[in-house]
C-alpha cells in the first residue's frame, strides 16, 4: 500500500475549550504509532515540568507559543497520521472566540466532522453550534465523540441522555440518521480510541479509529454533474507540440469523457473533448478529483475562469445571487460595499445588495441586521459585475461556494454558500 | 489508452496549486535546495503544464555549504529539463557586509539564508516563491496556510493569515508583498518517499547509505570536513550513514542506515522513529525555534 492507493479521509475536530480535543487527536496520534520517539519524549518532558502524573497528549498538537503560553490552540492547525489502509488529515479546530471561522474553514477542506461533547456537560449552546456548521457546510458524515466517559463512570445512561438530547437537534438539520454516529470515548484513558473499552461493554459499536477507516472516500464524495473550471490554458508552442492549445483544471461532481458533447461558459459554445491528459498518458475518462489537461474539437473561445460542462447539464448563469455568508475577518459587511467575488477560479466584482438575515448560528432562528461582524452567518443578496456560472450549494458544493475579498487589503472577508 | 485513471488526491491537489500559482502571480519563482521535497515539487510542475515546459524558473539559495552531491544534481536536473536556474550566494551577502558568519560550536549559514533570499526577491521582483515545506514537518508549520502572504520584510503574521476555504486560492497581494506557496503542505515525509519510488524520480546520492567521514555530537551524527566546526576530542570515524534532509553540511545530521536504494528508504521511513526535523540541528535551538525564524522571514 502506498500513496498512490492507500485511501485519503479528511476530519475537522470541533470542540469546546476544555473537552480534551487535542487530548483525543494525540491519543490518535499515539495509537496509531504515529509520533515519533522524540515527539513522545518532548511530550513526556513537557508533562513533567507542568507536574501532570499522566502524559498530556494535547501538547502533541497545541503548536505556536502564543498558544502554549495560553495553553489553548488558536487557529486551523493540520495534523497527519495514516495506518496501513488510509491516510488522514486532521484539520484541527478551536472551539472558543473565533470558532465559527477557524471551523468553517476547516470544515471546508474536510469530508468528516467529529463534534466533541464532554460527558459531564452534555449537549451545550457550543455543540449546538458546531453542529450548525457542519450542517451548512454539508459535511458528509459526523461523528459525536462523547468524551470524559471515565468521569462519569462510564455510565450508559449519560450517553443514552446526550444522544437523545442530541438526536432533537439532528431533526432540525438536514442530516440523515444514518450520517451520525455517536462514540463513547476517554482520550485521555485511550478507551475506544482505538482500543475497545472495556469499562464499557455496553457499547457494542466500533472504536473511533475502526470507524474512521471503515468510511469510504467514495461514499464521502457526492455525484453530481460534471464542473471543469479552466484554471490555466496550455500552449507549449514546441515543434513536437505545435497547435497543441489545452484547457486544465481541476474536474468536480463526475466523470468526463473523450467524445463528450460540452459547451464552453460563458460563450455557451458547443464542442467535443477531443482528448484528455495527465502528464504524458492520454486517458479515455477522468475521474472526479483529477486534475487534468484537456483539448476540444473545436476551435473556441476559452480561457482561466470560464467553465467547460456537459451540454445539457448547465448551471445557473445570473447576475444577482442569494447566499448564506459567513464573515471570516474583523471587517464588518455592511450594505452597499463592493468586493471582489471570487468562485472556484474566477473572479468578478460583486456589490452588497440586502442583507436579509443575521442566523443564529443555533437553530434559533434568525434577526434583522444591517451588518455582519466577524464569525457572524447572514443571509444576503448580492449582484455581480457579469454572471457567474453555479450550482446551488445544496446541489453541489464545489460549484456552490465562493469567496469575498476586500478590495483595499485583499483579505478574504467572507466565505458564501449560493442558495 | 489506459481506461481507468483514479487520481491520487494529494498530487491533484498539488497541482492544481501549481496552475493557480501561475495564473495568479507575474513572477513565480520555485525555491529549489536540491532537496527532495523540491526536487518532488518540479516533477508535480511538469506534471501541472505538460507539454508545455515549466512556466517558472527556479531558485537557488546557495550557504556555500552545500553538500557537493547537491549541487551536482541540481545542474544535471536543470540541464535535462531546460529550466531557468538562478543561483544567489549567501557569501555575496556575507562579503557585502549584509550578515556576518556565525562562529562556534555551532556556527551555521542557515540563518543567513534568509537575507539572501528577501534580497532575490527584492532583485528579480518575485511575487510568489514556491517551496517544498510541509505541514507535518513542524509544530510552527502545521498552521502555514497554503498561499502565505508575507509583508515587505518577509515576515509572517500567524495571527493574521487568511483563512482558506475549500480549495479556492486568493493571491491578491499590494505592492510589496509576496507570497510563499506551498504546494505541497498536505504530504509527509512517507508520502514524498513514496512518491518518489512510484514515480522514479531521481535524487541526490547522499539519500542512500554511503560511507562517510563522521562525529559524533549531543547524540547527533555531524559530517566531518573543514566547513563543520569541530574540538580536537571529537573523534572523527568512519560509518554507513544516509541523509534524511538535504540541507546545510553545518546543520544537517546523518542517520545510520544501510538503506541503499529507494525500497530500503521507505521501509526505514515506514518504521523510523525519530522524526525528520528531529535531525536538524537548527531545530535544537529552543522549542519554538522554527516559529521564531519564520516570523523574521525565514521559509
Amino acid at each position: 500500500m502506498d500513496i498512490q492507493n492507500r485511501k485519503l479521509i479528511k476530519i475537522a475536530t470541533a470542540g469546546s475549550v476544555d473537552d480534551g480535543k487535542s487530548t483525543l487527536i494525540g491519543r490518535l496520534l499515539y495509537d496509531t504509532d504515529s509520533l515519533t520517539t522524540d515527539k513522545i519524549e518532548a511530550i513526556e518532558r513537557n508533562s513533567k515540568q507542568r507536574g501532570y502524573d499522566y502524559l498530556d497528549f494535547s501538547l502533541a498538537t497545541d503548536g505556536l507559543v502564543a498558544e502554549r503560553e495560553q495553553g489553548i490552540t488558536i487557529d486551523v492547525a493540520h495534523i497527519y497520521f495514516n495506518t496501513a489502509k488510509t491516510n488522514f488529515i486532521v484539520a484541527d479546530t478551536p472551539g472558543h472566540v473565533e470558532y465559527t471561522r477557524n471551523m468553517v474553514t476547516g470544515a471546508s477542506t474536510s469530508q468528516v466532522a467529529i463534534i466533541l461533547i464532554d460527558a459531564r456537560k452534555g449537549v451545550i449552546e457550543q455543540t449546538y453550534r458546531h453542529f450548525f456548521i457542519a450542517n451548512l457546510l454539508r459535511m458528509s458524515h459526523v461523528v459525536v465523540a462523547i468524551n470524559k466517559m471515565d468521569l462519569v463512570d462510564y455510565s450508559e445512561d449519560v450517553f443514552l441522555k446526550i444522544k437523545a438530547d442530541f438526536g432533537a437537534l439532528v431533526e432540525k438539520s438536514n442530516f440523515s440518521e444514518e450520517q451520525i454516529t455517536f462514540i463513547p470515548v476517554s482520550a485521555l484513558k485511550g478507551e475506544n480510541i482505538a482500543r475497545q473499552s472495556k469499562e464499557m461493554p455496553w457499547y457494542v459499536g466500533n472504536t473511533l479509529l475502526d470507524h474512521l477507516e471503515v468510511l469510504e472516500p467514495e461514499d464521502l464524495q457526492e455525484s453530481t454533474t460534471a464542473r471543469f473550471p479552466v484554471q490555466y490554458v496550455v500552449r507549449p508552442k514546441t515543434e513536437a507540440f505545435h497547435d497543441f492549445r489545452g484547457f486544465s483544471g481541476k474536474l468536480y461532481g463526475n466523470f468526463l469523457k473523450v467524445g463528450d458533447r460540452v459547451s464552453v461558459l460563458p460563450s455557451g459554445n458547443e464542442t467535443t473533448v477531443k482528448s484528455i491528459h495527465f502528464f504524458d498518458q492520454k486517458l479515455d475518462s477522468a475521474a472526479p478529483g483529477s486534475s487534468i489537461v484537456i483539448t476540444l474539437e473545436d476551435e473556441v473561445d476559452c480561457s482561466r475562469g470560464d467553465m467547460i460542462v456537459k451540454v445539457g447539464e448547465e448551471p445557473r448563469s445570473e447576475k444577482f445571487i442569494s447566499a448564506t455568508l459567513c464573515q471570516v475577518n474583523a471587517k464588518n459587511l455592511r450594505v452597499g460595499q463592493k468586493y471582489i467575488l471570487q468562485h472556484g477560479v474566477n473572479r468578478v466584482l460583486a456589490k452588497v445588495d440586502r442583507i436579509e438575515a443575521k442566523v443564529h448560528a443555533d437553530f434559533s432562528g434568525a434577526e434583522e441586521s444591517d451588518q455582519l461582524k466577524l464569525n457572524d452567518i447572514g443571509k444576503v443578496q448580492l449582484r455581480l459585475s457579469k454572471p457567474v456560472h453555479f450550482d446551488s450549494y445544496h446541489s453541489n458544493k464545489s460549484n456552490g461556494a465562493f469567496i469575498l475579498i476586500d478590495e483595499g487589503s485583499f483579505d478574504t472577508v467572507s466565505v458564501g454558500f449560493i442558495e | 489508452m489506459s481506461n481507468l485513471f483514479i487520481p491520487n488526491p494529494k498530487e491533484a491537489e498539488s497541482i492544481h496549486i501549481l496552475r493557480e500559482v501561475a495564473a495568479q502571480f507575474e513572477r513565480p519563482v520555485l525555491l529549489f535546495s536540491g532537496g527532495k521535497d523540491s526536487i518532488t515539487l518540479v516533477r508535480l510542475a511538469q506534471k501541472a503544464f505538460y507539454p508545455a515546459k515549466i512556466p517558472f524558473p527556479l531558485l537557488h539559495v546557495d550557504t556555500g555549504h552545500n553538500f557537493p552531491e547537491t549541487i551536482e544534481f541540481r545542474d544535471q536536473l536543470v540541464a535535462e529539463l531546460g529550466l531557468e536556474l538562478i543561483v544567489r550566494k549567501v557569501q555575496d551577502s556575507i562579503d557585502q557586509g549584509k550578515v556576518s558568519e556565525e562562529k562556534g560550536r555551532y556556527a551555521s549559514r542557515n540563518s543567513l539564508q534568509t537575507t539572501t533570499l528577501l534580497d532575490a526577491i527584492e532583485e528579480f521582483k518575485f511575487d510568489a516563491c514556491i517551496g517544498g515545506a510541509r505541514r507535518d514537518e513542524e509544530k510552527a508549520r502545521a498552521k502555514e496556510r497554503v498561499f502565505s502572504v508575507r509583508d515587505d520584510f518577509g515576515q509572517w503574521d500567524e495571527k493574521n493569515q487568511r483563512p482558506e476555504l475549500f480549495d479556492m486560492l486568493n493571491g491578491k497581494i499590494q505592492v510589496g508583498q509576496n507570497v510563499r506557496v506551498f504546494p505541497i503542505s498536505n504530504w509527509t515525509e512517507l508520502d514524498v518517499w513514496e512518491y518518489i519510488r512510484t514515480e522514479n524520480i531521481a535524487i541526490p546520492s547522499i539519500y542512500f547509505a554511503h560511507k562517510r567521514e563522521v562525529f559524533f555530537r549531543d547524540g547527533l551524527i555531524w559530517t566531518a570536513n573543514e566547513h563543520v566546526y569541530r574540538e580536537a576530542h571529537e573523534k572523527v570515524i568512519e560509518k554507513w550513514v544516509r541523509f534524511r534532509t538535504v540541507g546545510d553540511m553545518t546543520c544537517t545530521a546523518a542517520v545510520l542506515s544501510e538503506a541503499t536504494s529507494l525500497d530500503d528508504v521507505v521501509a526505514e521511513i515506514r518504521e523510523s522513529t525519530i522524526s525528520e526535523r528531529g535531525a536538524r540541528i537548527d531545530d535544537k535551538r529552543s522549542e519554538a525555534a522554527m516559529e521564531t525564524r519564520k516570523k523574521v522571514g525565514y521559509f
